[in-house]
């Protein structure tokens, strides 16, 4: 990287996280107090957008893994979560096949949100255990089957997850506050690690494997710990999304939210914690936006067109995303 | 043998010889241009969609119709290429990686607004959908014309790479992209032919797909372009006789999975389908003809 001359406003990483805290309080607030319905829904999904690229920042952006895995791991999760905290009186219906050790069970959303990101991490403990001996676009077809493969179980084992018809009127418990208290964990952690020593063990791998091996990096460890934490907090994020808007289906988290995560990631810099973040902020409102469009002609699927092809221009423009690996504005050491 | 398992593996060959063709073109752009191209398995729909526009117009002889979808296919392949791959060659894998999806979101979603989303029935002439009694059971024509083509279609191929000056170029260009330009060969003339040769052929087995399975819509290459992909590792990325024998492997497994398990399992083809692929990587991380490359630091 060409040394660049330092800004003219910079501030510490500790310091940037303070700022980002301030400016989702103000938003939450001024949300609650002043926003539509609309607005706080609009909201709450853009803040799981981001809570998901930043994960996936972590395992892609960080170590340089190539996983499309997400919406598998977001599937899982939510399902997990939901046996938790379906209606007790109604899962006899919609669930019959639930375990009866957990059939009485119900949990208040952050626990089983939790349960569902635990399950998923464990998950993905085991099948990272197979799959991170793979490479780059081996790697990608992996995750791009096991997202099948998981969407395949979720419409067979219609027991537990009504097949294809979904599971309804999931408790609408993901209220904006807590989504913005998910979400800044998620991104105090992941930012905590990036100016950690484990971060920079990571960035080390991303760039040259073997050189970080042979200066005593354990690189498969530290795959396994990208790949599984990023892996539980898709769990932890999907697990949200479903009580935002009270449906679940087999098929709400596939190819199309894994194309768009990666998008997020890689327009914004792989490995750039805000480059993740400001770009989740414009495809999540600007997709938005652009829907109203889709309505008021009638042209289905054109969101999906134009998001594909801004992403073609924007990677001719900058093949290494808005940010690359910096941060911009944060002075680092 | 009883007429189950026959009939069975006839099923395997024709849709085994599907997955071939689109994984011969998956393999030639990888070899060529180390590019893992997801839009492929849409240049598919493309072909079937053709095809449809074709039959629709009632004047074009079923002769010729096979020569037209091809050329459909080289075109939008070397289109795509032009438009889409070319300003990216020697970009980071990444990036390569997502401008392919990004591609293929883009058709699929061209496919929707101009063709709509609802499934268009596809009908071959009768003449392919007769059954011949062939050493006592019978199979649909269409179920051997597939096989035939792509084993002509792989003939071909082979003896236009090994023999032709253009072949022998494009197989130096995958050797050594640098080298070869020293030599004075045209990279840009190699890589937008061999995007449309793969083009043709996916082309072409959009046209069977249809014929086969009787129903096309806009979404619907984007599965099998997967799972040519895995097919296309089976054998060793890079590799043309790997792609073609990896898609018949594919092929056979997955049908030899809905035919002689319980139908109760059947729902679970496509995960079936990943996991061999999972499995296949375990065992031989370079697919069964792939040459192990190198790491270097």
């Amino acid at each position: 990287m060409t040394p660049r001359a330092a800004p003219r406003f910079a501030v510490s990483p500790t310091q940037a996280l303070a700022l980002f805290t301030l400016l989702l309080v103000g938003a939450v607030v001024g949300l609650e107090v002043f926003g539509s319905g609309y607005l706080r829904t609009l909201a709450a999904l853009t803040l799981i957008n981001i809570l998901l690229a930043v994960s996936l920042t972590m395992t892609n952006g960080f170590t340089g893994l190539f996983s499309l895995g997400h919406p598998a791991f977001m599937t899982l999760g939510a399902y997990v979560a939901v046996m938790f905290t379906y209606p007790v009186g109604r899962r006899g219906f919609a669930m019959p096949d639930l375990p009866d050790m957990i059939r009485d069970v119900a949990l208040p959303l952050p626990a089983a949100a939790t349960v569902g990101g635990l399950t998923a991490g464990l998950v993905a403990a085991v099948i990272g255990l197979l799959v991170l001996r793979l490479r780059t676009h081996y790697l990608a077809v992996a995750t791009l089957g096991l997202i099948i493969v998981v969407q395949t179980l979720a419409l067979n084992l219609d027991g537990l997850t009504r097949g294809g018809r979904g599971l309804t009127g999931i408790p609408r418990e993901a209220s904006l506050p807590l989504i913005a208290l998910c979400t800044l964990l998620v991104v105090m952690l992941c930012w905590r690690i990036k100016h950690a020593s484990i971060g920079r063990a990571m960035l080390a791998v991303r760039e040259n494997e073997m050189a970080a091996r042979c200066v005593g990096i354990h690189a498969f460890r530290l795959k396994m710990l990208a790949f599984v934490l990023g892996a539980a907090l898709a769990g932890f994020g999907g697990a949200l999304l479903p009580h935002v808007v009270s449906v679940m289906t087999p098929k709400s988290f596939g190819l199309m939210l894994s194309f768009n995560l990666v998008a997020i990631i890689v327009v914004g810099g792989q490995g750039s914690v805000i480059g993740a973040i400001v770009a989740a902020l414009a495809i999540s409102l600007g997709g938005e936006a652009l829907r109203g469009l889709e309505e008021t002609f009638q042209l289905y699927g054109i969101t999906q067109v134009i998001v594909a092809v801004a992403l073609i221009a924007a990677l001719m423009w900058r093949p290494k995303g808005l940010f690359g690996l910096r941060e911009p504005l944060v002075r680092t050491p | 043998m009883s007429d189950y398992a026959i009939q069975q593996i006839v099923n395997g060959l024709s849709l085994g010889s599907l997955y071939a063709l689109v994984a011969i073109g998956f393999s030639l752009i990888y070899g060529v241009i180390r590019l893992v191209n997801f839009a492929h398995g849409d240049l598919m729909m493309v072909g079937a969609f053709a095809t449809f526009g074709l039959i629709a117009t009632d004047h074009v002889p079923w002769v010729v119709l096979p020569l037209l979808v091809l050329v459909a296919g080289f075109l939008s392949g070397g289109l795509v290429e032009r438009l889409a791959f070319r300003s990216i060659r020697g970009a980071p894998m990444i990036t390569g990686f997502i401008v392919t999806l990004s591609v293929s979101v883009a058709l699929q979603n061209l496919g929707l607004i101009l063709l709509g989303a609802q499934p268009r029935n596809f009908s071959f002439p009768a003449v392919f959908r007769e059954r011949v009694a062939l050493g006592g059971i019978d199979v649909a024509i269409i179920d051997l014309t597939i096989p035939a083509v792509t084993l002509l279609c792989a003939v071909l191929l082979t003896v236009f790479v090994k023999t032709t000056r253009m072949g022998i170029a494009m197989r130096a260009v995958s050797e050594n992209t640098l080298a070869a330009r020293l030599m004075g060969i045209s990279i840009n003339r190699v890589v937008l032919l061999v995007f449309g040769i793969g083009g043709a052929l996916a082309a072409l087995a959009g046209l069977f797909w249809g014929g086969k399975f009787g129903q096309i819509d806009p979404l619907m290459g984007f599965v099998p372009g997967l799972k040519a992909f895995v097919a296309t590792i089976i054998g060793g990325v890079g590799s043309l006789p790997g792609a073609i024998l990896g898609g018949y492997i594919l092929g056979f497994a997955e049908v030899a999975f809905v035919g002689f398990l319980p139908a109760a399992y059947a729902g679970y083809r496509d995960a079936f389908v990943f996991g061999l692929l999972i499995l296949i990587l375990l065992v031989r991380p370079s697919g069964l003809f792939g040459s192990t490359e190198e790491e270097r630091a």
